[in-house]
């Protein structure tokens, strides 16, 4: 016998399975609708049942159903692979798996990480005490996280004798709060879990009601079918290459979430709005698939040497684009421990991306019981508002009605997941025209066959922009003339970009001329767009490149940025008193130059700009 | 035209996601194998994350009273696979004499100064590590003494109570404590993927699979295991690895894969918990939970 076992490649009979959740406020039941289910479809351990009526009997108290699932919390915990918050049984068609939210409202964060794997929902209410506060609440949590399926079982129907109008009263009233809340009820299904009425057989003491068992319905729940017809969409979770061990594929890798790719499709990436062809749907372990299809963690090859990140977009060419903004209008849940609230540094998490972000406006804060709206300015825990936020840099997403799977969020406050949400709207804001410029040059670039990686090993440097400013009076332009003489001297490729350059040239139509043409200028904004697609050429080229501008602003830093495609910038502070906002990374006293540009070129080294031995 | 996942492709991707994102979110990352047929569904998995390669080392927490052959197997695997292998070990409790084995001390005891303790301390940097040299396929003491901040684990949700409470990223502070009660949410893809200095994150990407499932998805990849699960001619056979002196195998007639599913199918041990040969369980009480709050896989 070896010591290992080589086993076959073999196709292997698999049934499906799918996820299941069941919420409602607390004591309406749902561990009777379950343990009801799990007895009536034989999916109990043998003598399970009876050993749990025997108990009861030997305690004088009658039995229930929901003793069963405490039975099998106990048994769990001596092993038995049984798990309390999941139940599996399995019908006919196919297995379940039951995942049972808490509905205690302490527990909200447990029923949404519970209900976000659910393929269909069961929602539970109680007959005699009516539509209660969770009931809503969970109503509306359903709705964002984007559960079509939900069959609403009004349970306990035993204590109402039966009663078809406290049944039709709840049926209606609950379904017009769903439809407010963009859920149309799958259906409703009146039941006792306690005698079984309606689970898993039709009662007799309900003989107005003639739609379907709750089992009947469970097999009747679509499983979610792959959503192919829909845009392509795949967050990049990272590009991949592992030449040191003698690979030397270049792989996108990433989940697709909607529609499909195959190789020769010509895939553009948001925000950046760069593109490429694929040229091969990569794999391990198995031939080579003719396409990616959503929920397959996949990864391609591309026929150019493109640059792109972890946290971009890819979609196909001639498929509705990506959105892409720095605000977006949000309907948002919130479960942190502190309240959300403007003038405070969150993370929000779309796809793969993640980006500072502030909550600049709370539009209105529901009351999630009966949708009444609140004006406040900052939400509290467990509560839904519709909040406009800023983000730090350029994103791309879809709205969620457009595409729920790239139009929702997750927010980070202090290192925890502390809220989730889905993008209704975006605003215009004040870089939208210089960012739908930017895509579109860059889908437009011609592409050379020297990549950047080829120019940086060349020029033993990767391209940068330092941007040198101050108030008007400094000498930025002498210190720029420095920076590029020491950096030539150093061997370094080097340009020094002096604005007239630009303003007599490349500005010409939109000089003022006047001659107050400082901070006031109206083109102010239009001078520094077209100074930024200046150096955007010079970086390419794999320039550093040198340029200066009085009183910049961190607005116009980041319009720069929006520009250039990814190098590193150095912004230098020339001066003793900082005018503007601007975030620098350097500040410098006027006076000696060298010393300044020496200084300069310490930064660049440190930050792994320059590969050669400074002199 | 692929028109539906089956629920192994559905696992597959969900769990190359997670080791995806893990890959991406923490500098210091490392993948315990135990060299039991989960963890090396889940090394296999990261291979297919990475296209065949596994760009993490690989830690084995090695008792010295693991059964030989598993050492063996590790090695062999470590070397075909051209993985970053790294074992650490309680070196003290061993040479002191300080197991179970040597009547020092009770199971779970044991469990912890070999297991969790060595774990701990590998993790930390603050034990030696021994690294496989790639030419040489001999150990030798790691200089890296940094601490792994992100750590795979391949627990599942359906082996036993305490795990069934676990996220996929599940953060533990400074003194390796897990809260149960109060454990952040996840929904959507996101994880938790920020933490703060000093602590760790715990990363799952098993936690969805069953038994059956585990043995379904060997059959379909051709994955080599351990022959130990497998009945010899003696109609026995191990359904979970562990220490030998703490391990004992099941009555069972299996003998391949394909017969393991049989197995696990009929229902025959359905009322047998899987790790009913893992002595130390039975003494926690019957769940892990003790031994998994201080930092047990």
């Amino acid at each position: 016998m070896s010591l290992i076992k080589q086993t076959e490649k073999a196709d292997v009979k698999q049934r499906e399975v799918m996820n299941i959740v069941i919420v409602g406020h607390v004591d309406h039941g749902k561990s009777t609708v379950i343990g009801r289910l799990l007895a009536d479809t034989d999916s109990l351990p043998k003598g399970k049942l009876d050993q749990v009526r025997e108990n009861c009997r030997r305690n004088s108290k009658p039995f229930e159903y929901a003793f069963l699932l405490d039975a099998l919390k106990d048994e769990q915990a001596q092993g038995i692979t049984i798990d309390a918050a999941r139940c599996f049984f399995k019908t006919k068609k196919r297995n379940y798996i039951i995942l049972d939210a808490p509905g205690h409202i302490e527990f909200l964060k447990n029923m949404v990480t519970g209900a976000a794997n659910a393929e269909a929902a069961l929602l539970v209410i109680d007959a005699q005490e009516g539509i209660m506060e969770n009931s809503t609440r969970h109503g509306y949590l359903l709705s964002m996280l984007g559960i079509k399926q939900v069959a609403v079982l009004v349970n306990k129907m035993d204590l109402v004798e039966y009663n078809q109008e406290v049944y039709e009263d709840i049926k209606k009233n609950y379904a017009t709060f769903l439809e407010k809340v963009g859920i149309q009820a799958t259906c409703f299904i009146p039941v006792s879990g306690f005698h079984g009425d309606n689970i898993t057989r039709h009662s007799e003491n309900m003989p107005w009601y003639g739609g379907d068992t709750v089992l009947d319905r469970l097999d009747l729940f679509h499983s979610a079918g792959l959503p192919v017809d829909m845009p392509f969409r795949m967050p990049v979770q990272g590009v991949y290459k592992f030449t040191q061990d003698g690979d030397y594929r270049r792989i996108v890798a990433g989940t697709v979430e909607t529609g499909r790719i195959k190789a020769g499709d010509t895939v553009v990436f948001y925000p950046s709005g760069k593109k490429s062809k694929v040229k091969t749907i990569e794999t391990f372990n198995a031939p080579e698939p003719d396409e990616a299809v959503p929920g397959m963690a996949t990864g391609f090859t591309l026929e150019d040497q493109i640059y792109i990140t972890r946290g971009e977009i890819a979609t196909v060419s001639g498929e509705a684009p990506c959105r892409i903004s720095r605000k977006i209008v949000t309907n948002v849940f919130w479960l942190g421990k502190h309240d959300l609230v403007k003038d405070k540094e969150y993370l929000i998490k779309i796809g793969t991306s993640k980006i500072s972000a502030t909550l600049i406006e709370v539009v209105k804060v529901m009351n999630a019981s009966d949708l009444s709206n609140e004006a406040k300015d900052y939400v509290g825990r467990h509560e839904v508002a519709e909040c406009i936020f800023d983000l730090k840099k350029d994103i791309a997403f879809d709205l969620n009605n457009e595409n729920p799977v790239t139009g929702r969020f997750v927010i980070i406050d202090d290192y925890e997941i502390a809220g989730g949400g889905i993008i209704v709207d975006q605003v215009k804001d004040k870089y939208s025209r210089v960012r739908d410029y930017v895509v579109m040059r860059n889908l437009k670039w011609e592409k050379s066959i020297i990549g950047r990686d080829l120019r940086s090993v060349r020029y033993k440097q990767k391209p940068a922009l330092v941007i040198i400013t101050g108030d008007e009076a400094s000498d930025k332009k002498e210190l720029a003339r420095e920076v590029e003489k020491l950096l030539f001297d150093n061997g370094e490729y080097v340009y020094f970009l002096g604005i007239g350059n630009v303003v007599y040239g490349v500005d010409a139509d939109i000089r003022a001329t006047q001659s107050d043409k400082s901070l006031k200028d109206p083109n102010r904004q239009e001078h520094i767009r077209r100074l930024g697609e200046v150096a955007n050429v010079l970086l390419d080229a794999g320039m550093i490149l040198v340029v200066t501008a009085v009183e910049l602003t961190a607005d116009e830093i980041d319009m720069i940025d929006t520009t250039v495609v990814p190098p590193h910038i150095c912004v230098v502070w020339l001066g003793d008193k900082v005018t503007t906002d601007v975030k620098y990374d350097i500040k410098l006293a006027e006076g000696d130059y060298k010393k300044n540009a020496s200084i300069i070129r310490k930064h660049l080294s440190e930050r792994g700009v320059i590969f050669n031995p400074l002199l | 035209m692929i028109n539906q996942l089956t629920h192994l492709d559905r696992l597959e991707s969900k769990s190359v996601h997670i080791i995806r994102e893990a890959y991406s979110n923490f500098k210091n990352l490392c993948m315990l194998w135990s060299i039991g047929k989960d963890s090396t569904v889940m090394l296999w998995l990261a291979r297919k994350a990475f296209f065949g390669h596994v760009p993490f080392p690989l830690v084995h927490v090695d008792t010295a009273y693991k059964i030989p052959e598993m050492i063996e197997y590790r090695d062999r695997l470590a070397r075909e696979y051209k993985l970053d292998m790294i074992y650490g070990q309680n070196e003290e409790a061993l040479r002191d004499k300080k197991t179970f084995p040597d009547g020092d001390c009770s199971r779970i005891e044991c469990c912890k100064r070999l297991k969790t303790e060595a774990l701990k301390n590998t993790l930390a940097g603050t034990w030696k590590r021994y690294r496989m040299n790639k030419e040489t396929g001999i150990y030798e003491v790691d200089s890296n003494t940094e601490p792994y901040t992100g750590v795979i684990v391949g627990v599942r949700a359906d082996e036993e109570g305490s795990r069934s409470k676990e996220r996929y990223f599940s953060p533990r502070d400074r003194n390796n404590d897990w809260d149960v009660g109060d454990q952040p949410p996840e929904f959507w893809n996101q994880y938790k993927t920020d933490f703060a200095p000093g602590t760790h994150v715990r990363i799952h990407p098993l936690l969805d699979w069953t038994e059956v499932d585990i043995w379904k998805y060997i059959q379909r990849e051709g994955i080599p295991t351990v022959s130990l699960y497998y009945n010899q001619g003696d109609g026995k056979r191990y359904r979970s690895l562990g220490c030998y002196p703490c391990t004992s195998p099941i009555q069972s007639q299996a003998s391949s894969v394909a017969e393991i599913i049989e197995e696990l199918e009929s229902g025959i041990l359905s009322n047998i918990a899987e790790r009913s040969g893992r002595e130390q369980d039975k003494e926690d009480g019957g769940g892990l939970e003790d031994l998994r709050k201080d930092g047990y896989m």
